[in-house]
């Protein structure tokens, strides 16, 4: 099992990584959808948003560490790409992340416009930096876009890699399976 | 020493009680006949506060304010029954103390200010009872819907402000059925109603 990154495939700190996030967004995506319809005596209309935050703010520490991982190591490079493919695969991978900070620091700023923390899992909690008057307004628009946005790009590329997988005889799929 | 300032400030302060005396007879004889006089709330001073309050599953009361509102009204001593107040309610100013829960009432579920920008509330009669309470009757338009209501109105106070304006304040309750406004949210069998409880100050024009 190699660790860093090599020209070839992605180490096991990027897989670790790559799919706990993948995880994470999709099951976040998930949660937003299904708890901004809740009925106000559920007994998940507190404890849904709670995890929200939660996680969300816990994905924001993960992406900072995947980011900093991706600094420091070399990228494997996809021999099996054609020209327009590696142009396009290079798009979507450097949009995601800050599209994702962008999703994550605004679900922040909803819950912290007006100076409140937020608590994570009771363990800690995140004090609020920014308090401004119809803040959790603006915060609100762009985290429910950039979350259509992620998911939009999400779909995008997990349907290249599904095409690499079974149309292309390459290895470029299993670069981080 | 004493002797001669006492004797000072007497003088002196006939001398302006005639000068106030004198005044006054120019400002008596300059005023119109009594009659209504049109005024302005006092939104800028933050002398007028529009709140409520909805009772939360029964067990306490959640209390609120539209932060920014503008209105007018037009009131004579003499003859209350001829008053009319006109109010336009920035919905979204909603505030609740809760930027999250803002949000939420600002949207479709609630307010839905986007399509609903303003709040309105004009008079339509006014019956005095004749010790200082009156009930206003209104055309009052929230969400789109527009429904007359009744506000239990009081007379507080009025007369010279210490600036040079002239003033008078009431305040005023009512309560709505969040449905009749198109509010269909379930918040519980204790919450179907809103309380407003309403202050105004008029500075005259």
């Amino acid at each position: 099992m190699v660790i860093r990154d090599t020209r070839e495939r992605y180490g096991a700190v990027s897989r670790v990584l790559h799919w706990s996030m993948a995880l994470a967004v999709f099951a976040l995506f998930g949660l937003g959808w299904w708890m901004v319809g809740l009925d106000y005596y559920s007994p998940y209309y507190r404890s849904a948003p709670d995890l929200h935050r939660s996680v969300g703010l816990l994905v924001l520490f993960v992406l900072g560490l995947r980011i900093a991982w991706r600094l420091v190591n070399v990228k494997p490079d996809g021999d099996d790409l054609t020209p327009t493919e590696r142009r396009a695969s290079r798009i979507v991978h450097v949009a995601f992340y800050p599209l994702l900070v962008i999703l994550m620091v605004s679900g922040y700023f909803i819950s912290t416009a007006d100076g409140r923390a937020i608590d994570v899992f009771g363990w800690f909690s995140v004090p609020a930096l920014v308090v401004a008057p119809r803040l959790e307004d603006a915060a609100g628009l762009v985290h429910e876009w950039t979350a259509y946005a992620v998911m939009a790009l999400a779909g995008l590329h997990s349907a290249a890699a599904l095409k690499h997988r079974f149309w292309d005889s390459g290895a470029t799929h299993r670069r981080m399976w | 020493m004493a002797c001669y300032s006492i004797y000072f400030a007497k003088g002196y302060t006939h001398m302006i009680a005639r000068m106030v005396s004198l005044g006054l007879a120019a400002l008596v004889a300059a005023s119109p006949p009594v009659s209504a006089a049109d005024y302005d709330i006092d939104t800028k001073g933050a002398h007028a506060s529009i709140n409520f309050r909805i009772p939360h599953l029964g067990f306490s009361w959640l209390v609120g304010r539209f932060d920014t509102f503008s209105g007018t009204f037009s009131y004579d001593e003499k003859n209350p029954s001829a008053a009319k107040v006109a109010v336009e309610i920035d919905a979204a100013s909603i505030n609740s103390n809760h930027a999250e829960r803002d949000k939420h009432l600002r949207a479709v579920d609630f307010l839905d200010v986007a399509q609903f920008p303003k709040a309105t509330f004009v008079s339509t009669s006014v019956t005095p009872d004749g010790a200082g309470k009156a009930k206003i009757v209104g055309d009052f338009t929230l969400r789109g819907v527009t429904k007359p209501i009744t506000i239990d109105a009081v007379f507080v106070g009025g007369g010279d402000d210490p600036w040079g304006g002239y003033r008078q304040g009431f305040a005023g309750k009512t309560k709505l059925v969040l449905a009749d406004f198109g509010i269909l949210k379930e918040l519980g069998p204790a919450s179907k109603d809103v309380e407003l409880d309403l202050h105004v100050e008029g500075i005259r024009k």
